[in-house]
């Protein structure tokens, strides 16, 4: 966009702004389609998207940088909607969360208050939970498991997990952390 | 290679009794075998088929006191009765007694080296023998022999699958979809686990190879205990947590990890295909060198012949 080419103006007076948008696919078909409808759907005007197929993640699966334009008030809903969708969002405009970490939690995590656990996780400002797994194969009487992925901040995975172990301890849960390899 | 040495042999278990019968093979000769409650001796060799058959058939190894083995002409002393914690007694006086006759010592007994390694390290300078300690780390792995090759210093990390019972456990819980007492209920009927099988399922024999492994890698300049290291076992991980793991192409394996800085050992999610995601009861040592990079050694951690490959490796690395 150029400095003399005319933007349309909106209701607010705001003009589109781009912004970039990392994501996650499983190398599976219709993956990204069903990535790029939610941004279409909530108002977002896609500019570019890169879609690098040779380079997986640790995880396994495939970043893909989204540019798009939308009026700021509606970034926050695209990423939402994209979320919802149940796409793994890596780094959202200024949000740059580089690293992806999957904890399990094991206990009675229903008696213990799941809802409250995840958000005192959420609050964490290292973090935002990206999903959640539960697994209660004997009913709330029995112990259950819990697959958390987290996304953090770069370097500052080890700040979430001591969140994570905190929180376990007061609830008398058990954290499966990942094996992260020292990297010193 | 070299020359053939003379051992005395404490402990007439697998480990112990399998030295016994391989040393021969190895071109070194026993002169002196004993079990808690009796001893044989002989300064040209002891029949050790005629020991091992007696120790099958009776329970005792021979006739003697076994106080008789630490008083026998040998060059080496093969400490290889049960581990002991705490004061790692009576591994630690046997130890003692040989190096204070400037003895080599070899050791199969976690006990001295994890308990006290520099009570074991101050004997050792006084001493004009040697103390080795290969079999203590994973079984038949070249654990501690790998690092003295790179030098501890080199070493920033060592990480792993250090005991097999809790790996068949966790492997066979993932595969099979079975719960822990089921799965553990098998493993005592196939003889891999133990009727107590508190001491592996606990962490604590992990913990003990890990404390042993900060110890060489801190080279001196901090002692590790078992008391020091942070310790969980796989007790807590139910079938629904391997389960969600799989679901991420995850597994959940009991990984003991050693730094200079210290030892812990607990149930980690690793990916399905890392190298540290063994099956069964399979052991792998991950080491993180400076200089050379990540090395993994894999192999049989535990076992009679194999832990004592590792004694008799020992054994031909003295001068």
């Amino acid at each position: 966009m150029t400095e003399t080419e005319a933007v349309p103006e909106t209701d607010g007076g705001e003009q589109p702004k781009p912004h970039t948008i990392r994501l996650e696919l499983a190398d599976e078909p219709g993956q990204l389609l069903d990535a790029l409808r939610p941004i279409a759907e909530n108002g977002g005007n896609l500019l570019s998207i890169f879609h690098e197929r040779g380079n997986l993640t640790p995880r396994g699966r495939i970043p893909v940088e989204v540019d798009l334009e939308c009026l700021p008030d509606r970034f926050d809903a695209i990423v939402d909607a994209l979320r919802a969708e149940g796409v793994n969002v890596i780094q959202a405009g200024a949000e740059h969360y580089g690293e992806t970490v999957t904890v399990l939690l094991v206990g009675h995590l229903v008696d213990s208050d799941l809802s409250d656990t995840l958000r005192r996780i959420e609050q964490c400002s290292s973090a935002s939970l990206s999903d959640i797994s539960l697994s209660a194969p004997e009913g709330r009487d029995d112990v259950s498991s819990a697959s958390l992925r987290l996304a953090t901040y770069t370097g500052r995975t080890e700040d979430a997990l001591e969140v994570v172990r905190k929180v376990a301890r007061e609830k008398d849960l058990h954290v499966i952390e990942p094996l992260t390899e020292v990297s010193q | 290679m070299s020359d053939g040495k003379r051992l005395a042999v404490l402990g007439a278990g697998a480990v112990g009794g399998s030295v016994v019968e391989l040393a021969a093979e190895y071109g070194h000769t026993v002169t002196a075998f004993a079990d808690s409650a009796s001893a044989v001796v002989d300064a040209d060799g002891i029949d050790t088929a005629a020991a091992l058959g007696s120790k099958a058939e009776t329970g005792r190894v021979g006739t003697a006191d076994p106080d008789a083995a630490l008083d026998a002409d040998y060059d080496v002393l093969v400490e290889a009765t049960p581990t002991t914690l705490d004061d790692a007694e009576p591994g630690f006086s046997h130890v003692r007694d040989a190096l204070e006759r400037d003895r080599h010592v070899v050791l199969a007994n976690k006990g001295p080296v994890a308990e006290r390694y520099a009570d074991l390290m101050a004997l050792e300078r006084e001493s004009a023998g040697d103390v080795r300690f290969e079999a203590t780390v994973g079984g038949a792995i070249p654990v501690l022999s790998t690092i003295e090759d790179l030098s501890p210093a080199h070493v920033t990390a060592a990480r792993g699958v250090l005991n097999g019972t809790a790996n068949f456990i966790l492997s066979r819980m993932a595969a099979e979809g079975l719960g822990y007492e089921h799965v553990l209920a098998e493993a005592q009927d196939l003889g891999v686990a133990e009727a107590d099988p508190s001491f592996d399922v606990d962490g604590t024999d992990a913990a003990l190879k890990c404390v042993i492994l900060s110890n060489v890698l801190a080279d001196g300049d901090r002692e590790y205990t078992l008391a020091d290291a942070d310790v969980e076992g796989i007790k807590n991980v139910p079938g629904s947590a391997l389960e969600l793991a799989a679901e991420d192409g995850q597994t959940i394996r009991l990984i003991g990890e050693a730094t200079p800085d210290g030892a812990r050992v607990s149930p980690r999610l690793v990916s399905q295909n890392a190298a540290l995601a063994v099956t069964g009861t399979r052991n792998i040592v991950q080491l993180e060198s400076e200089h050379a990079g990540q090395l993994n050694i894999s192999g049989r951690g535990a076992g009679g012949p194999e832990t004592a490959s590792a004694v008799l490796a020992d054994v031909g690395r003295l001068d």
